[in-house]
């Protein structure tokens, strides 16, 4: 694997492949140091474009867990506010030795770009409305920890919100399509995209109608300015419609597991303390991106190197 | 250059009435012989034209030549060494310029830099809008005493209906045509690409087919209120071709005119998200394209227009959301019609040269049939010859096409304007 910028560029075993990885990762974690040598001499730099801070943290701890160098660009304080190209930029800094970017950009399609304009592997951290492949394989390894499956087949999971403006949906869609399982799209209409009909999913507006047999639900956040865009009323309506509600919680099957890749709009999505749920896979979502973005790591630069050791 | 007398030799001499193998002889300006092959003309020049079709030479409705304003993406030379590579020998130069054209004098200058580079003649349209705001009408009246026959805000529609329908009436007094760029802003904010399943995956913004269909079908209705003349810029969609077809039923004075791209690429072209395929309006479906083509074969599109659009390659470097629109099209746009309309030699000069020039009102130098005593604007092109882009080759200042590599069949050899040689054997003589 030379780049990850999409779910669709991996095949089923790869993605499984880098679920079992991860768990060599998670295994690291737990050691007292938990610092392995496997990217000793390799660089990464993490290229931010768009403000982030727990994708760009868990990365670069990932990277430093495998003791790659890492380079953070900012942007705020780089010459690409002085009228440098974005080609340019990554031209210089492959220039100064980097094997890895971690590229995230508001634009769709950035880090096609770059892998373009770069000898460098390229992971996507998020780019525009488009792919955010690492939280995908964070997600299916959430939910692969809780079921003890390398599969999703017979699972059901509702992604609920904002799909049309969310990479998150179009990676998970593909991520968890792979696996097996069946998926429905829960948004009125203005946020679905224009055509899912190839995604292979079902698609509705009646979340309660669905609560009683959904293995995962799946919130999204929703953005304020869809408001002054016109696609929902307010947020009190979106809220009442498809928020998170104790009153929805109670009416979730026992074991179903809510998942929210973060940050949270509390009041509008999640109209409950997610600490108040009893499955809330939440907090395993965070902590198990390290891991995960350490399988990636390795898997794009580790060739030839074995995992193993104290660092 | 200075060149008294030229002979075309060996080549099929194209007019509205008949194909026929003839030498034609010009001198002064103007044609002063057509003749059976053998009639032994002789000239100062002899240029070899076997395996070609001689016609009257391209005109395009639709250059975007950036002069004044964006130099460092074309110039109006630069533009028209482009031009005449592809066989034209008139440009209608878009206003979208900086300052745009809108008053007398930018229209005056640009049309001064197109004789100063002596390639191609330079037809600049003028703003239909005060500064293309949308506002306010440019002053129409004095565009059109200073020689201006087409008018459009290019780049932007009229959004406007009132302010629209203001112009048409206005232009309909003063014998000019206004030539719509059809979107509906509100529906196109912030689009990057056609709305279809692609960009459902994409997850860029759609740029659905009815901003441009519904402003199509206003300004149908507003010629029929008004009845003034219209013609309709870059047409991309299937209903638009249906309504324009309409249209011309009802006898309404309206033209439109389609480019190369939307003829020969389609939108799953941006799932590469290379710039380059980014254009306004976007590349289209598969069925927009067939429907397209077919309005062209039955004349409900009247011209080919090439929407030159060249864009420094820093521009076009940027994020897909961020970089400008359009794509370089006055050197391939023979090449990339040719094989793929299925036309006549007859039916391809009247949808790139005959009527292209009674829509730009250059009708009495350009698109004349090539006869004795008519302006000597000429095109010699081989439809049998293939060739290949080379973007550092091009004449444009710019390299945005997207037809590198891509084989594109038909070719011209050899471009006169008024007599005198712009494009001999492939290469620009100035």
């Amino acid at each position: 694997m030379k780049h990850l910028r999409s779910i669709g560029e991996l095949r089923p075993e790869q993605l499984t492949g880098l679920l079992r990885l991860a768990d060599h990762m998670t295994e690291i974690n737990h050691r007292p140091v938990p610092r392995v040598p496997a990217l000793r001499g390799r660089t990464v730099a993490s290229l931010f474009f768009e403000d982030s801070t727990r994708t760009r943290l868990s990365f670069e701890t990932a990277a430093k867990r495998l003791s790659a160098d890492v380079l953070t660009f900012n942007v705020s304080t780089s010459s690409v506010n002085k009228g440098e190209s974005l080609r340019d930029t990554v031209a210089t800094i492959t220039d100064m030795g980097v094997d890895c970017f971690v590229v995230r950009h508001r634009s769709a399609g950035v880090p096609w770009q770059v892998s373009g304009w770069t000898t460098a592997s390229v992971v996507n951290a998020g780019d525009g409305a488009h792919q955010h492949p690492t939280q995908a394989l964070v997600d299916c390894y959430t939910i692969r920890e809780r079921t003890h499956s390398e599969r999703m087949d017979g699972l059901h999971v509702a992604i609920v919100g904002d799909i049309a403006h969310s990479r998150v949906a179009r990676s998970n869609v593909a991520a968890f399509g792979m696996l097996g399982a069946r998926i429905t799209l829960v948004a009125p209409p203005t946020l679905l995209p224009p055509d899912v009909s190839h995604w292979g999913v079902g698609a509705s507006q009646d979340l309660d109608g669905l609560l009683g047999e959904v293995d995962v639900l799946y919130m999204l956040r929703l953005q304020s300015e869809r408001m002054a865009q016109g696609h929902v009323p307010s947020l009190r309506e979106y809220g009442e419609c498809y928020g998170l509600t104790r009153d929805r919680v109670l009416r979730l099957r026992a074991d179903a597991m809510v998942m929210h890749p973060g940050p949270m709009n509390r009041g509008v999505e999640m109209q409950i303390d997610p600490t108040e749920l009893k499955n809330s896979m939440i907090h395993r979502q965070v902590a198990n991106g390290v891991s995960v973005r350490m399988a990636v790591l390795f898997d794009l630069l580790g060739a030839g190197s074995h995992l193993g050791g104290q660092a | 250059m200075s060149v008294g007398s030229v002979v075309l030799r060996g080549g099929t001499v194209v007019t509205r009435d008949a194909e026929r193998a003839a030498d034609v002889r010009v001198e002064g300006g103007v044609v002063t012989d057509v003749a059976a092959p053998g009639a032994r003309l002789v000239a100062d020049l002899v240029l070899d034209a076997s395996d070609c079709h001689v016609s009257s030479g391209f005109v395009d409705l639709h250059a975007h030549l950036r002069e004044p304003g964006k130099e460092e993406a074309e110039t109006v030379q630069t533009g028209s060494r482009a031009g005449a590579l592809g066989g034209y020998t008139a440009l209608v130069a878009m206003p979208n310029t900086d300052p745009p054209q809108d008053s007398v004098a930018v229209v005056d200058f640009v049309r001064e830099q197109g004789k100063r580079a002596g390639l191609v003649e330079v037809v600049p349209s003028g703003c239909i809008t005060a500064g293309r705001r949308g506002e306010s009408l440019a002053p129409l009246a004095e565009l059109a005493a200073a020689g201006v026959g087409l008018f459009t805000d290019d780049g932007n529609g009229v959004q406007d209906a009132m302010l629209m329908r203001r112009a048409l009436e206005y232009a309909r007094g003063l014998g000019v045509t206004l030539a719509q760029h059809c979107e509906v802003a509100d529906l196109t904010r912030g689009a990057v690409m056609n709305e279809c399943s692609c960009c459902t995956n994409l997850g860029l913004p759609g740029w659905p087919a009815i901003a441009e269909e519904l402003m199509v079908f206003r300004d149908i209705e507003l010629v029929r209120l008004t009845g003034a003349t219209m013609h309709f810029l870059h047409l991309s969609t299937a209903r638009s071709v249906e309504l324009v077809r309409g249209a011309k039923r009802d006898g309404l004075p309206v033209t439109a005119e389609v480019t190369p791209h939307h003829l020969s690429l389609t939108d799953e072209r941006l799932a590469s998200f290379d710039s380059v395929y980014k254009v306004n309006p976007p590349l289209r479906s598969r069925a927009d394209l067939v429907a397209l083509a077919l309005g062209v074969r039955d004349g409900t599109i009247d011209a080919i227009a090439t929407d030159h659009a060249p864009h420094p390659r820093r521009d076009k470097e940027l994020a897909l959301d961020q970089a400008p629109p359009g794509m370089l099209g006055l050197e391939t746009s023979l090449g990339v019609v040719a094989p793929r309309l299925e036309l006549g030699p007859r039916e391809l000069v009247r949808v790139m040269s005959w009527n292209p020039a009674r829509i730009a009102r250059v009708h009495e130098r350009h698109g004349r049939d090539v006869a004795p005593g008519e302006p000597a604007n000429l095109t010699v092109f081989d439809l049998g010859a293939s060739w290949a882009v080379d973007p550092t080759r091009l004449a444009s200042r710019s390299t945005n096409t997207p037809y590198v590599g891509v084989a594109l069949t038909g070719r011209v050899r050899h471009t006169l304007l008024a007599g005198v040689p712009t494009v001999r054997d492939g290469a620009a003589t100035r």
